[in-house]
């Protein structure tokens, strides 16, 4: 089951993040609310930003 | 003597005075570098993850880091010069610095893919617009424009005729970058609305996906639905084969079927996503597990 560690702010719309218990650093979520793409700067203290925009040379 | 470093995120099963023997490269943990790090950590294999937005090689210091790296990162210029610098300093990186030089790039992969004598779809080089022109003449009509590097279907454009065409090349002349200006055509085959996706890990055709979609562009990141494939042994001879000819240990190979049944080698994708293949098998198939497999066999040599 998945459970709310910390409740960083989304800096987009300041709704709570909800980070996984198995959140990882430069892990990419997803604002339930604004649905921004965020990337989690660190887990220990929790802390998001605003995920870098796709980049022309991204993929596989 | 050189020194690398990075900002360095350690594993669970990591002692902190310990620097484990694996890392893993990639600025963005998406699904896949998520699973492939739960699946080293459920194995209990140390690693560390390196993040190439920080990362940087140089000489003057003795190197001390992790001997063998897999390379997630999500842009294809960051992953290939992370490649070849860690591979200067005497580490395995997979997939190697060359074979992301060929797979990145949809002109060497289709050379590599001649070389070895691999069906392929007719293709074109052309060294400018203008010639691109020409050369559309002859591969001719429907063919498909790409960029040489990029993914996801992105600046993939089809043309029908000499006027889009001319049209299309003449914003690409615009484009900045010179390397945009040389254009790789290729001929449209007839296919149905589906392409194959093969998984290949170091040799062996892991499983497969159809990518069915309403659009022309069959990319998994554009809509594209993935339905679960047992690869046949001729899709996994031509997929192996295909991942071999660029050197890649882990691929994800695109064929098509022309409308005779014929497979066709597209591409073959370097640093493979599967969000769509892992969900088309669910339990069925373990993708992560295996890449989690072949490093913990690289680990130990």
């Amino acid at each position: 089951m998945q459970q709310a560690v910390h409740a960083p702010e989304c800096p987009e719309c300041a709704t709570t993040v909800t980070l996984d218990e198995d959140a990882r650093v430069s892990e990419i979520i997803e604002c339930v609310d604004c649905r921004s793409e965020l990337e989690i700067a660190s887990v220990e203290p929790p802390k998001v930003e605003l995920a870098p925009e796709v980049e022309e040379d991204w993929g596989e | 003597m050189t020194s690398i470093r990075s900002a360095v995120n350690r594993s669970a099963t990591t002692t902190p005075a310990a620097s484990p023997r694996l890392a893993v490269l990639a600025s963005r943990v998406r699904f896949e570098e998520k699973s492939i790090m739960t699946a080293l950590d459920r194995r209990g294999i140390a690693f560390e993850h390196l993040d190439p937005r920080t990362l940087f090689v140089a000489s003057g210091t003795s190197y001390t880091g992790p001997r063998l790296v897999l390379n997630r990162e999500v842009g294809h210029f960051r992953a290939l010069y992370a490649a070849s610098a860690l591979e200067s300093v005497g580490v395995t990186v997979v997939n190697s610095a060359a074979a992301t030089h060929l797979a990145g790039d949809k002109w060497h992969t289709s050379a590599a893919l001649l070389r070895h004598g691999l069906p392929t779809p007719r293709t074109a080089l052309a060294i400018t617009p203008d010639a691109a022109l020409a050369a559309l003449e002859e591969i001719g009509y429907p063919a498909v424009l790409k960029p040489l590097v990029g993914s996801w279907g992105r600046l993939v454009t089809r043309v029908t005729d000499s006027t889009m065409a001319g049209a299309v090349l003449e914003h690409i002349a615009a484009m900045p970058s010179p390397q945009s200006h040389v254009v790789y055509v290729q001929e449209q085959v007839a296919k149905a609305d589906r392409d194959i996706r093969i998984l290949v890990v170091a040799g062996r055709a892991l499983g497969g996906t159809y990518r069915r979609s309403t659009e022309w562009r069959t990319n998994v990141a554009r809509g594209a639905v993935s339905e679960p494939l047992a690869p046949s042994a001729e899709h996994a001879e031509l997929a192996v084969a295909a991942a071999a000819a660029v050197g890649t240990e882990l691929a994800g190979v695109d064929l098509i079927e022309d409308l005779e049944g014929g497979l066709t080698v597209l591409e073959v994708n370097d640093r493979v996503e599967f969000t769509g293949l892992q969900g088309a098998h669910g339990r069925d198939l373990d993708v992560a597990g295996a890449i989690a497999d072949l490093l913990a066999a690289g680990t130990r040599t």
